[in-house]
């Protein structure tokens, strides 16, 4: 962490250039013999800029490509074309050993929590740690000291099946931040979760902001979660980014359809009128 | 009535499980090395299905395509067809083509194909995103399949072994005709040849209970583990 802290905020922290990616269609398949195979354009000439120590929200409604955009910041998802520079790796054309090892600089974090139902807490936490070939001793030491950030001490030995949603999100946030990563990235991850339990979650990931410095991706389609804890935001729609900027300006003279449906409905949401409004 | 009684008292009598305990025994061997032969190749070739699928660790096209047309070909076989296609196979592996070392082979080889697609369809169980976030933290190949694949699907795993032994020793039956002996072996010659109706009955007795044994072992291990897990 400390290195990473005294980088010159010359330019950006993660780069995101001209990025582009398409899927073959999952039409066609088992249909009629001339369906041919369609390819879908998911995200399209991608440019995004994130500071360090950033909580940068990308928004967007179902579909748009939010979950696809993150996955190409760790090449979960190959993209077809463009750059992403994160640090001063150019995570695009890392070979396949170098992009194991900086995956572990990356944490993830998911809506569906993914922890594995086999370990105990402390043991999903370690398995992080031993991807990392950490000695036993350093491992005890840390899995102690996160689960302590998390808030969860006393549940160590608990397998998952026992654990709340909130009490589960907060293991993948332990086992993501196991190895000491320069970023967050997170999927959809308080979007499961009851409000008070998601408000929690959210407190934790400010916390860690500042605590540490951590620069936090966080993908959503509540703008809720935006407006909560994030302070720049892109707006995606059809796999475009359609709107970028601070999250005050965004939300207060928004320009894109999408940003522009978001707030009407979240204003008419919250407006004290009851029921006058004519819906969406 | 005296029938009956005669029957009960052959089915009882020394003479009777002097032929029966051995064939127990034999059974009993065959079975358990021929499972352990099963299900070291069941999950290596299993692991190779899942590895080489379409969206796999390691995708390879054609050459799943082709492994595993040849792992259902060979799974469409009447198992008695595999136990004579087999046994050269034991000659050239033991040096026999007959008695129970090379009908042990011919039965794993037998049961194999089919274990392998279990194998393949309990890792398939496991949840994409368990993978993923696997991959995330920067997992190797060999660890997501050591450490997350293979014990997230252990009950099922389990389940699928219990079914597979059990279709194992059913195929013992015919080690018989191979000079692999068991109570298959003694059902047919007894009981089917010579109309001896006890040592039938006494040989299939035998059977079904290990066959149980099996059933209730494996199903309360999977129990066991869901349980522990709080699944
Ligand atoms: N593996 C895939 N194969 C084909 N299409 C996909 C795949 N993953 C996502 N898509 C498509 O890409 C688009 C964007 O998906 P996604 O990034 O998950 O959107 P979001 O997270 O914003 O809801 C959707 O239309 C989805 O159906
Ligand atoms: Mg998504």
């Amino acid at each position: 962490m400390t290195e990473a802290l005294t980088d010159t905020k010359a330019q950006p922290f993660i780069q995101i250039r001209n990025l582009n990616k398409t899927f073959a269609g999952r039409s066609g398949r088992g249909v009629a013999a001339n369906a041919t195979p369609q390819t879908v354009e998911v995200l399209k000439d991608i440019n995004l800029d994130i500071n360090q120590g950033d909580i940068f929200g990308i928004v967007g409604f179902s579909g748009a490509g939010k979950s696809t955009l993150l996955r190409c910041l760790n090449r979960l998802e190959e993209p077809d074309s463009g750059e992403i520079r994160i640090g001063d790796s150019v995570i695009t054309s890392l070979s396949h050993n170098e992009l194991l090892a900086f995956r572990r600089k990356l944490g993830m974090i998911f809506q569906q929590f993914n922890l594995l139902d086999s370990r105990t807490v402390a043991r999903n936490v370690d398995f992080s740690l031993s991807v990392a070939r950490k000695s036993k001793a350093a491992r005890a030491a840390r899995v102690t000291e996160i689960l302590d950030l998390v808030g969860l001490s006393d549940r160590r030995d608990f397998y998952p099946g026992q654990l709340s949603g909130g009490q589960k999100q907060r293991v993948g946030i332990a086992r993501a931040l196991a190895n000491e990563p320069i970023v967050l990235l997170s999927d959809e991850a308080t979007s499961a979760l009851d409000p008070q339990i998601a408000l929690s979650v959210l407190d934790l990931l400010i916390d860690i902001n500042a605590k540490l410095g951590l620069t936090i991706i966080l993908v959503t389609h509540q703008l809720e979660v935006i407006k909560y804890a994030c302070r720049h935001v892109a707006v995606l729609e059809n796999g475009r980014i359609v709107e970028k900027g601070t999250t005050q300006d965004v939300l207060t003279n928004p320009q894109s359809d999408t940003m522009k449906v978001f707030v009407k409905v979240n204003n008419s949401m919250t407006s004290d009128t009851w029921r006058e409004g004519e819906g969406i | 009535m005296s029938g009956f009684e005669d029957f009960l008292s052959d089915l009882f009598s020394l003479k009777t499980w002097d032929v029966i305990w051995p064939a127990i025994l034999d059974t009993l061997v065959m079975t358990s090395v021929s499972t352990i032969l099963m299900a070291i190749f069941g999950l290596a070739l299993g692991t190779v299905l899942l590895v080489t699928r379409p969206g796999g660790l390691r995708p390879l096209r054609v050459f799943n395509v082709i492994f595993g047309g040849i792992i259902d070909a060979l799974r469409s076989l009447p198992s008695m067809v595999i136990i004579i296609l087999t046994l050269p196979l034991a000659k050239i592996i033991i040096g026999r083509s007959w008695g129970p070392g090379a009908v042990m082979i011919a039965l794993a080889l037998t049961c194999t194909p089919m274990f392998a697609r279990m194998v393949e369809s309990s890792f398939l169980e496991v949840a994409r995103g368990k993978i993923e976030a696997a991959k995330s933290i920067g997992a190797r190949n060999w660890e997501i399949l050591l450490k997350v694949i293979l014990p997230e699907s252990l009950p099922g795993l389990i389940r699928a072994f219990t079914i597979a032994i059990i279709a194992l020793i059913s195929v013992t039956a015919i080690a018989g005709w191979f000079g692999g002996g068991g109570l298959g072996d003694v059902a047919v010659r007894y009981g089917y040849t010579r109309f001896l109706t006890h040592m039938l009955v006494a040989a299939v007795a035998v059977l079904i209970i290990i066959v149980e044994f099996v059933q209730v072992g494996g199903e309360a291990w999977a129990k066991h583990i869901v349980r522990k897990r709080h699944l």
